[in-house]
């Protein structure tokens, strides 16, 4: 079958800086990839590039098998697009705004408007479908915004960081509005800086550094690599660190890590609530004081570190915010 | 989704891509009840301190001041108006709504022709303010009627030609407080033209700009259709004369600007 997006090598400078280095990426039908990644990554320029926006300087691009170099065109027809930016309308209401959309997909003025109403329906906006957006939410915003995406009834959606910026709340309905989307065989790809993102919406990730994908495969297979989960120590004393870390750290593979400032040790684990346990009972045997035991998701820095054996780049630190590059 | 359809199978035609793009745009600017009001009412005080204030320290020829100086008022807020399509584009940039119709399947010109579209029609609604202001004050037609049509049909075509000049600007600024920045450029055209005083009153350096720029023809044009044969004695030309050379400016104005903002656009 041929691939959604099919990337060898796609290379982008912007001046001296180079956001894409050779990426390569492989999407095929029925898969929701997630390309992770911190700021400055190339996330966003490769969303770009897919999405015919950007024009890659080198290397090859093909999305349903269309060069987007050379047919922009009919690579347009198959995405929607939904950025970092609500990119709606505010001084329209959000049918307004969908029917906008769905016009110029070319449909005529009806199918736009029943187009239109079956998209805010999927996403719980009906109720404000006549308001001004300006009024809106910012979780409404993004919800709109990625119905705009939809109306063209495209085979590739391109989420750009679908939930930065998201209160908790309009995070978990977001995903649920885009986890629906999947079940009706939409595509996806999508970017994220956070792991659980792509945990919870990704058949397959692809983890970016500097304009590479340094590691991929499907949640499951990352996991066996970095370990499930987390076993996390918040000792009340500093001087008992090295002996919890001895107890804890010989559960399981991974090696303990320390932090000396916050007086906590993590290891990561596969089995999680059993580790969680043993953990437990380990401490207490120490006989250590402590402040809370728990357990985790690995951090992207830790995903890092375990699969590619280097600290994440200071520079490049999650941001909460919205910007990436 | 309800529907089952096979999606558009080509791109979507340039006129109808246009035309919801300009409805967009209109309507941003309808909603904003703002900017009408502070746009009106910023033009009127323009107007009422040049009629008032500095009106009567002015010399015009043989024509009454404010007949003299209604035209020039009119043709300059094309430019006024026109710094906001500067700005508009460039919000539009900032604010991720460009990268949205360029991922569509539809002419990439659009966006642009749309733009021009509707800030056209935005233009023909603020001269036709600007203009009753102007009667208020005491402005009156001295020539035909089909003239004054056509005089007011010309401003339609300034605008319209100027939009490019200002939808480059606000593709090259890229953020809608540098494309801000970049329009007061228009101030220097406005007031070193003949629009507000006769060009003979300025120093020999000035006046071979202000007599020879598009502006002032553009206002020489508009002032000979409005008032008749008086205006030739004053300016020393027909009518004719400022039109065609006038029409001339608009269409260099266009020729230069419209592919230039065509270029940058692509180049995204």
């Amino acid at each position: 079958m041929t691939p959604t997006i099919e990337a060898r090598g796609v290379t982008k400078r912007f001046g001296k800086t180079r956001a894409l280095d050779g990426l390569d990426l492989v999407a095929e039908p029925g898969q929701v990839v997630a390309v992770l990644g911190p700021n400055g990554a190339g996330k966003t320029t490769f969303v770009r590039a897919v999405a015919t926006l950007v024009r890659p300087d080198r290397g090859s691009l093909r999305v349903g098998g269309r060069d987007v170099m050379r047919e922009p065109e009919a690579v347009r027809r198959m995405i929607g697009l939904a950025g970092q930016f609500a990119a709606v309308e505010p001084a329209m209401t959000g049918r307004e705004n969908l029917e906008m959309v769905a016009r110029l997909f070319g449909q005529d003025r009806r199918s736009a408007r029943a187009n239109a109403t079956s998209v805010l329906e999927q996403l719980g906006l009906t109720d404000a479908a006549d308001r001004l957006v300006r009024t809106y939410s910012g979780g409404m915003r993004r919800k709109l915004d990625l119905g705009a995406s939809l109306v063209g009834e495209p085979r590739l959606l391109l989420l750009d960081e679908p939930t930065t910026g998201l209160d908790p709340r309009s995070r978990i309905e977001l995903w649920d509005a885009i986890r629906s989307l999947v079940e009706r065989g939409t595509d996806v790809l999508l970017t994220t800086q956070y792991l659980d993102e792509a945990d919870h919406l990704a058949t397959h990730i692809v983890i970016v550094d500097r304009g590479r994908a340094v590691a991929s495969g499907t949640p499951a297979e990352l996991k066996r690599r970095v370990g499930g989960s987390v076993v996390e120590v918040h000792v009340r004393h500093r001087a008992d660190l090295a002996r919890v870390a001895s107890a804890v750290g010989g559960l399981d593979h991974g090696e303990a890590q320390v932090e000396e400032a916050t007086r906590r040790m993590s290891v990561s684990v596969e089995a999680g609530t059993d580790r969680l346990m043993a953990a437990i009972r380990a401490v207490e045997a120490a006989g250590v004081e402590i402040d809370d035991v728990a357990l985790r998701q690995p951090k992207l820095d830790e995903v890092f570190l375990a699969l590619t054996g280097q600290q994440l780049d200071e520079t490049a630190q999650p941001a909460p915010a919205k910007g990436a590059a | 989704m309800a529907t089952i359809s096979l999606g558009a199978q080509r791109t979507t035609d340039l006129w109808t891509s246009t035309l919801v793009v300009a409805r967009r745009a209109v309507l941003r600017f309808l909603r904003t009840p703002q900017l009408i009001v502070l746009g009106t009412i910023q033009g009127a005080m323009f107007l009422l301190i040049f009629r008032y204030v500095f009106g009567g320290a002015i010399g015009a020829g043989g024509l009454r001041y404010v007949d003299f100086l209604v035209p020039g008022f009119v043709t300059t807020g094309v430019l006024f108006t026109g710094m906001g399509a500067a700005t508009a584009i460039a919000e539009d940039l900032e604010q991720g709504f460009v990268d949205r119709l360029r991922s569509l399947p539809i002419p990439r010109s659009s966006v642009l022709t749309g733009r021009a579209l509707a800030d056209t029609a935005m233009h023909t609604w603020s001269l036709a303010i600007t203009v009753a202001i102007g009667f208020a004050v005491g402005f009156r037609l001295h020539g035909s009627v089909p003239d004054a049509l056509a005089a007011f049909g010309l401003l339609v075509v300034f605008a319209f030609a100027f939009e490019w000049l200002f939808v480059t600007l606000g593709l090259i600024a890229g953020t809608a407080q540098a494309a801000q920045g970049m329009a007061l450029l228009v101030f220097p055209l406005t007031f070193v033209s003949s629009a507000y005083v006769p060009v003979d009153t300025m120093p020999g350096w000035l006046q071979g700009f202000a007599a020879h720029q598009p502006l002032s023809y553009m206002v020489d044009a508009v002032r000979s259709l409005t008032q008749g044969p008086a205006a030739q004695t004053v300016l020393g030309h027909g009518a004719g004369f400022y039109v065609l050379r006038s029409l001339l400016w608009a269409a260099v104005i266009v020729a230069v600007f419209a592919p230039l903002a065509v270029a940058r656009y692509r180049r995204g």
